[in-house]
């Protein structure tokens, strides 16, 4: 019998030209996308190297390996003279204003979707169009109208005041979302529901919603994210320390250019990245299936 | 439960009317079939009797209480979906303790009695799957289990075995039959298939255009159509039509003419009508009164006999042969068939012009279509 070692010198798909011709294609797709994305990666490894660095030499090549950057955890930064608040009030402020947000748009899109998917009432049609066009408005245009209605309502420098803003520019799109999954839920089930002795309120939230899961998750994947990337909107109501989040708590730090301290900057950059990257490991399955399984028809 | 429809209205755009002025009465214990081709207001139908839609115009009464109005959770009914439509997120067990968790079961009493249930359908092994990991006839019979657990006075089947293969949709039609012989539940059950409603059926409604054409038994809806709609779409192959013209007291087809029995039809000069015969009535050779000579266009065998689609009149009608007979495609063949044994409609309203038959030519009739 003839042995599998014997035979490779004749098949051509062993020699190495030929290896190499197949895998070509593979070779420059792959050369290219590592070369695009280097500064990328690139920025990312300064970052974490500079939060580390006692000095940076040139701002490039570290010096000496130091925690200095990261005393922000324990004591509060003092800049331009004055005390910022803690970057905990900050961290606390920002989960709220994430988890807020959160909590709002799914409450309302789920209800919204809902009802544009199931219902018929007059003006259905003409509501889908509309808040598709309201999702274009870019939330900056809307800067100073927003301003004198928090004003008005008292709830200028309130993040539960940016919180309702927030939501309210985000709710369309949540909602478009979500109609797209109650639409593939069929009519059926919800009929198998009432007859089996529920109510229609009951249908909903026992039997509906379960099917609806994967985009619920996606959205307040989608929710918290934007939610904790936030900035214009607080960067522009909020105006107290004990209101400030990270994002605005690290536009402070940077809005002279002549006292930036990079290494502080950086290693407060990489803290906010944290809880994201950690959202994102633990939803990454999620977030994958709302793209294959968010349809959307009207 | 006793169920009555009464003159009911279904329209869903204001314009058509997808159940027109509906007359049904379901008694106690019987096993009705809706029968009809997709499109003709079955599952409507159904959908109301379940309390889904609300009818536009006339009542429902479940054993003489009128229950438009009742929601279907109180309707004390269960129903079997065309898509089975199972709670995916739930096992089988708590799938089929569902409606009994609704009607506040506690909880042991609930478990034992949707196991019960799921043996009664033969699912006892695969109380703890997900919908999604079972075929589709063993999830048809978790939503039957479903359907009967809370013992509902009234079963609804839309279309249950429309997604089942050949040989499981016969042994789950035997399935239902004997659970509801057994449970003794008023039943209805959607079909377009005329077998299914033929062979589980104590009644079968025929319908067309949101109307029920003939509401009878299977072997009268078989051996008394009422008009053309019902021959046609009861037995298979379906009965051979030809039309006619009544010439006195014979039948003209082209140039032939045939006696036709005076006492069993209202025989009307000069009327166009149209001549059926099922293809089982049929005899080879001239042995009855009406004959007709044919060319053979097809011969199929089906295992126990042969079909012979045969050229007559430029029609093309079919008879049964026997296993074993032979013929040339294109040859010619002789066949017969009894006066009893005709059916004659009204061309132009497509109505049965059968005389109300008398108790002997009931029977006579019956007979021939046994044969």
């Amino acid at each position: 019998m003839e042995t599998a070692g014997k035979s490779v010198p004749t098949i051509p798909g062993n020699t190495f030209l030929y290896q190499l011709k197949r895998k070509l294609p593979y070779i420059i797709s792959y050369g290219i996308l590592a070369v695009t994305t280097l500064p990328v990666i690139f920025m990312y490894l300064w970052l974490i190297i500079q939060s580390f660095a006692s000095n940076m030499k040139y701002g490039l090549i570290p010096e000496g390996f130091s925690l200095e950057n990261w005393e922000f955890l324990w004591t509060n930064i003092v800049y331009k003279g004055a005390e910022l608040p803690s970057i905990w009030t900050a961290t606390w402020n920002s989960l709220f204003f994430a988890g807020m947000l959160t909590v709002l748009e799914v409450l309302i899109g789920v209800m919204a979707g809902y009802a544009l998917s199931r219902l018929t009432f007059p003006g259905r049609e003409q509501i889908l169009k509309i808040t598709m066009i309201l999702h274009a408005f870019p939330s900056i245009a809307l800067l100073i109208a927003t301003f004198y209605i928090l004003n008005f309502m008292s709830l200028y420098d309130s993040l539960f005041g940016v919180v309702l803003v927030k939501t309210a520019l985000q709710i369309p799109m949540t909602t478009w979302i979500i109609k797209g999954f109650f639409d593939d839920v069929s009519w059926d089930l919800e009929w198998a529901g009432l007859i089996d002795g529920c109510s229609r309120i009951k249908v909903w939230f026992r039997i509906v919603l379960p099917q609806v899961k994967p985009g619920i998750a996606s959205v307040s994947i989608f929710s918290f994210l934007s939610g904790w990337s936030e900035f214009l909107l607080l960067y522009t109501f909020i105006v107290s320390n004990e209101n400030v989040t990270l994002a605005s708590f690290l536009q402070r730090l940077t809005s002279d250019p002549n006292m930036v301290n990079y290494g502080v900057l950086s290693a407060i950059s990489l803290f906010y990245l944290i809880p994201v990257l950690v959202f994102f490991i633990f939803t990454q399955k999620s977030l994958m299936k709302a793209n294959v399984g968010g349809v959307k028809k009207v | 439960m006793k169920v009555e429809l009464q003159n009911i209205t279904k329209s869903f755009d204001k314009k058509t009317n997808t159940i027109d002025n509906m007359n049904l009465t379901i008694e106690d214990g019987e096993f009705v079939a809706l029968l009809g081709p997709s499109g003709c207001g079955k599952t409507t139908t159904m959908l109301m009797i379940a309390g889904i839609y609300k009818p536009n115009e006339g009542a429902i009464y479940f054993d003489g209480e009128k229950v438009n109005d009742l929601e279907p959770k109180d309707r004390e009914i269960g129903m079997v979906f065309q898509s089975y439509a199972l709670y995916p997120h739930m096992t089988v067990l708590n799938n089929i303790a569902f409606p009994l968790k609704q009607q506040k079961v506690p909880k042991k009493e609930r478990l034992e009695r949707a196991k019960e249930a799921a043996e009664m359908v033969q699912l006892g092994h695969l109380l703890n799957r997900k919908p999604s990991e079972l075929s589709g006839g063993q999830q048809q019979r978790v939503a039957l289990a479903r359907a009967i657990v809370k013992r509902p006075k009234l079963l609804l089947l839309d279309e249950p075995m429309s997604n089942l293969d050949a040989s499981l949709r016969i042994e789950m039609r035997a399935e239902i039959s004997r659970l509801q012989k057994k449970l003794g539940i008023t039943t209805i059950l959607i079909t377009h298939d005329q077998e299914e409603a033929m062979t589980l059926a104590d009644r079968i409604a025929l319908m067309k255009d949101g109307r029920i054409v003939q509401f009878d038994t299977p072997m009268n809806l078989y051996n008394e159509p009422d008009n053309v709609y019902v021959a046609k779409f009861i037995g298979t192959p379906p009965m051979n039509l030809v039309e006619g013209k009544i010439m006195y007291n014979k039948l003209q087809i082209d140039k032939q003419t045939y006696p036709m029995d005076k006492s069993r039809f209202h025989l009307e000069h000069g009327k166009e009508v149209i001549l059926g015969m099922r293809p089982y009535d049929i005899q080879l050779g001239w042995t009855e009164e009406i004959r007709f000579l044919g060319k053979i266009e097809l011969l199929e065998s089906i295992g126990h006999s042969k079909i012979i689609h045969a050229n007559v009149f430029g029609k093309r009608l079919q008879l049964f042969a026997k296993q074993d007979f032979q013929a040339e495609i294109g040859a010619e063949v002789r066949f017969s068939v009894q006066p009893a044994a005709i059916h004659l409609f009204d061309k132009k309203t497509g109505k049965s012009l059968r005389k109300a038959a008398p108790y002997g030519d009931e029977m006579f009739v019956k007979d021939a279509a046994l044969q």
